[in-house]
């Protein structure tokens, strides 16, 4: 139905945060270990609030967020590696929730067409500056053009 | 009465379009002078009726008609005046409104501006521009019609929402779009100098203007908006490459890469058949972003799917629009003889390079935008692409550019001496050495891409500066006449440099601010005091008060540095009732070199409030970066009258015989 209100442009990312106080990371979810939890940071940073829209657990305010945070700092805590503790969450949640998504045959064309457009360009130039001529000859004068030229100069 | 009168000049504006959209090429065809000139006058007729549709839905708004139902459900008249203004382009449909608006705009500035345009030029590109407009005047008209009435008119308003009721954002579409539509322009004179069949230096020229007008409205609107996320939702981040954000700044890609190359159409008529391309291309990407933002196709394409009558027309619209220009293009090109040769180290090669990038940059933040729905359209695999893709494939792809920037205006056009320029560049190398240097001895040790970017930024900021001072010759008759030869410089060239000089102050600011931000999040009883940042921070109460629009909740921070000054923040919680939202409204305590950002969280069962506070060195130098660069496009549209260049004898970019 068309009489939905559509919030505009950025309104539009914001409709499901909206209804929330824009808070994060609070701090009774904190570990006592910095390391730890900065570690939890950075991960928390590359997970996808999954009812949210474009954001990630680390920044959103939904409950879902919470408990993803609170998830994602048991696992941390419990001795994973980053590697494992978002095996994990993917292993749940399924490859949406990764923000960062990994290289795999469905991500190939998106990882490597960026630096293989890159290479593409630089080999371009190269290939101009290798090829490029000593010095670009001006094409000559006709004896036709010698003669107008000529004329012009003189103000005829 | 006035909302029919709105409805009935946009049916108009919708008539005018269409003939705005004919007569004129019937006319260029037959040669025929009234019909060549219908285009002017029709383009003139098209904007006032837009105009007053645009008015009316306006004074809709400001009166509070709630038997508009597009007031109902985006006012209320509690609100203060200016987001009752801005409302106006708060929804769907008064934002399509406002897109049309500016497309008749522009029509009517070339129809007024252009007198010294060749006459069947002004005619095809006004016709062009009718056409766009009857296209997206059907949109409006068909699909998303602003003034729909509803019976019986409920007593008020649902309100704006929240977030966009704020003075950073309410004049942020407006400079967004001013921008982006702008493009058409380029767009329609790319197809008139296609249906032409020959290009010069003047076609240039004009292209130049329109695009540097259309480029500085999009550079000031997105720097709006990511200040406006910046302050309003309360941790300190400017830039999360929501598709969003990528709508606008994909257009914004093509229209930096288009301002460069037809610079070279213009000095050196080379580059014609690519700039061609890159203006239909730029239009196109404005047309994706409106794609992308209107149809719901952002949340899925499930969304998509629900209600697909928007999505679908303007779907179709970018395909008809996009595709019949490259047809046109294909077509009609091969008559334009391609521009003159160049040796590959002159300023054209580097503008080439130029070109490259930002086209590679665009069609990497093309692929990250739609990649998920492509993944999920092939194969029904849901997939995410965040802000850790775009980083670390589009900022190698910007670093070069960024490198290349200060080399280019150096060189001399056709055939430049890479030794001679790399020479005068010794300050800004030695400058690119000491600064990450410094950072490294003063600051906490910080990630690889930090010292890159310090590097980048010192070597852009110095860069332009000894390109300007060699090009004023201060070392040859000193401090007075040097002075006497900048104020001598072409705006142009003034405004390149400036432009390329805020480029490297953004940089330094994205650089030091991601690395060398400081962040504190602690639950605070009002008296209680905490160390952050090498100053002292106190909160001193909590107050609660209520205003018509909201209630609001305020915290009282003190801040004491270490030579004993005292600042004081005070960061607000706000709850719109009508709405039933909460919003943040930080407090940001800068002094330009670095902010101090506060936020007030939510209260705890023990009288204490969860108190969020950042320490951001030099982020406001990414939108003094940004407005400098946009005051640098604005100097260089106000360029003085040059002597017409003399037309070579034998112009290498006219028709084949």
């Amino acid at each position: 139905m068309s009489s939905t209100a559509r919030p505009w442009i950025l309104g539009l990312m914001l409709a499901l945060m909206s209804a929330l106080p824009a808070h994060a990371v609070e701090p009774q979810e904190r570990l006592a270990d910095p390391a730890l939890e900065a570690r939890a940071r950075t991960l928390g940073a590359e997970l996808r609030c999954m009812v949210c829209l474009n954001t990630s657990i680390d920044e959103s305010t939904a409950s879902l967020a919470h408990d993803l945070r609170v998830i994602l700092r048991e696992r941390l805590s419990a001795g994973d590696t980053d590697a494992q503790a978002l095996a994990y969450m993917t292993a749940r949640y399924g490859e949406f929730i990764l923000l960062k998504p990994r290289v795999e045959p469905l991500t190939y064309l998106l990882w490597f067409t960026p630096p293989g457009l890159l290479i593409l360009a630089a080999g371009m130039v190269g290939w101009r500056l290798r090829h490029r001529r000593i010095r670009p000859q001006a094409m000559p004068l006709s004896a036709d053009e010698r003669l107008r030229a000529q004329q012009l100069l003189e103000g005829q | 009465m006035i909302a029919e009168f709105g409805h009935f000049s946009l049916i108009l504006a919708l008539v005018v379009s269409a003939l705005q959209g004919v007569v004129p090429l019937i006319g260029t065809a037959r040669r025929d002078a009234a019909a060549i000139d219908f285009a002017r006058h029709a383009a003139l007729v098209q904007f006032a009726a837009l105009a007053a549709a645009f008015g009316s839905f306006m004074y809709l708004h400001v009166t509070s008609d709630f038997s508009v139902l597009n007031v109902v459900q985006n006012s209320h008249t509690a609100k203060p005046m200016l987001y009752k203004i801005s409302g106006v382009w708060g929804s769907h449909e008064g934002s399509m409104l406002l897109w049309v608006f500016m497309l008749g705009l522009y029509g009517a500035l070339v129809a007024a501006l252009g007198r010294e345009l060749p006459a069947s030029l002004r005619a095809r590109v006004l016709a062009v521009q009718g056409l766009l407009g009857f296209g997206l005047l059907l949109f409006v008209v068909l699909t998303s019609n602003p003034f729909l009435r509803i019976f019986p008119p409920p007593a008020d308003g649902n309100d704006l929402n929240p977030l966009l009721q704020d003075p950073g954002l309410a004049f942020h579409p407006p400079f967004l779009y001013f921008g982006y539509v702008g493009f058409s322009i380029t767009y329609s004179f790319a197809i008139a100098v296609l249906l032409e069949g020959r290009i010069d230096a003047a076609w240039a020229r004009w292209v130049r203007r329109w695009a540097l007008l259309a480029w500085c409205g999009l550079t000031i609107g997105i720097a709006m908006g990511s200040w406006w996320a910046y302050y309003v939702l309360g941790w300190g981040g400017w830039w999360v490459w929501d598709p969003v954000e990528n709508a606008s700044f994909m257009p914004w890609l093509l229209g930096t890469a288009l301002l460069h190359s037809v610079a070279v159409l213009e000095k050196r008529e080379g580059m014609t058949r690519w700039t061609i391309l890159l203006a239909i291309l730029t239009f196109g990407m404005s047309l994706v972003g409106t794609f992308l933002v209107r149809s719901g196709v952002l949340t899925s394409v499930h969304a998509f799917a629900l209600d697909p009558a928007r999505g679908e027309f303007v779907l179709l619209l970018l395909v008809l629009i996009i595709g019949a220009a490259l047809a046109l293009y294909a077509w009609r090109v091969p008559r334009l003889l391609p521009g003159t040769g160049f040796d590959p180290v002159s300023r054209e090669g580097a503008l080439v390079v130029n070109n490259l990038l930002f086209s590679i940059g665009m069609a990497t933040v093309f692929l990250g935008t739609f990649y998920p729905l492509f993944a999920e359209i092939a194969t029904g695999a849901r997939l995410s692409v965040g802000p850790q893709f775009f980083n670390a494939t589009f900022l190698p792809i910007m670093a070069p550019a960024v490198a290349m920037m200060v080399l280019a205006p150096m060189m001399s056009w056709r055939r430049g001496d890479l030794g001679a320029t790399l020479r005068r560049l010794i300050p800004a190398a030695v400058a690119a050495v000491i600064v990450p240097l410094a950072a490294l001895a003063v600051a906490p040790l910080a990630p690889i891409f930090a010292y890159g970017g310090l590097a980048l930024a010192a070597w852009a900021v110095v860069g332009v500066l000894t390109d300007v001072a060699w090009r004023c010759r201060f070392r040859d008759g000193g401090m007075i006449a040097g002075l006497r030869r900048l104020r001598q410089l072409p705006r142009r060239l003034i405004g390149g440099s400036l432009a390329h000089f805020g480029v490297g102050i953004l940089v330094a600011g994205i650089a030091v601010s991601t690395a060398w931000r400081e962040e504190s999040l602690e639950v605070m009883v009002p008296g209680q005091s905490l160390a952050f940042a090498g100053r002292t921070v106190t909160l001193m109460e909590v107050t609660e008060g209520q205003t018509d629009n909201f209630q609001w909740q305020r915290a009282r921070l003190q801040l004491t540095g270490p030579d004993g000054t005292i600042r004081s923040m005070a960061p607000e919680r706000r709850f719109y009732p009508v709405a039933g939202s909460q919003t943040t409204n930080t407090a940001i305590s800068t002094n330009g070199f670095a902010d101090f950002y506060a936020a007030l969280g939510d209260p705890d069962t023990k009288g204490g409030w969860v108190v969020r506070l950042y320490f951001n060195p030099l982020v406001p130098w990414i939108w003094f970066g940004a407005i400098l660069a946009a005051l640098g496009g604005m100097i260089a549209l106000v360029e003085r009258r040059v002597a017409r260049r003399t037309v070579p004898a034998t112009d290498p970019a006219t028709v084949k015989p």
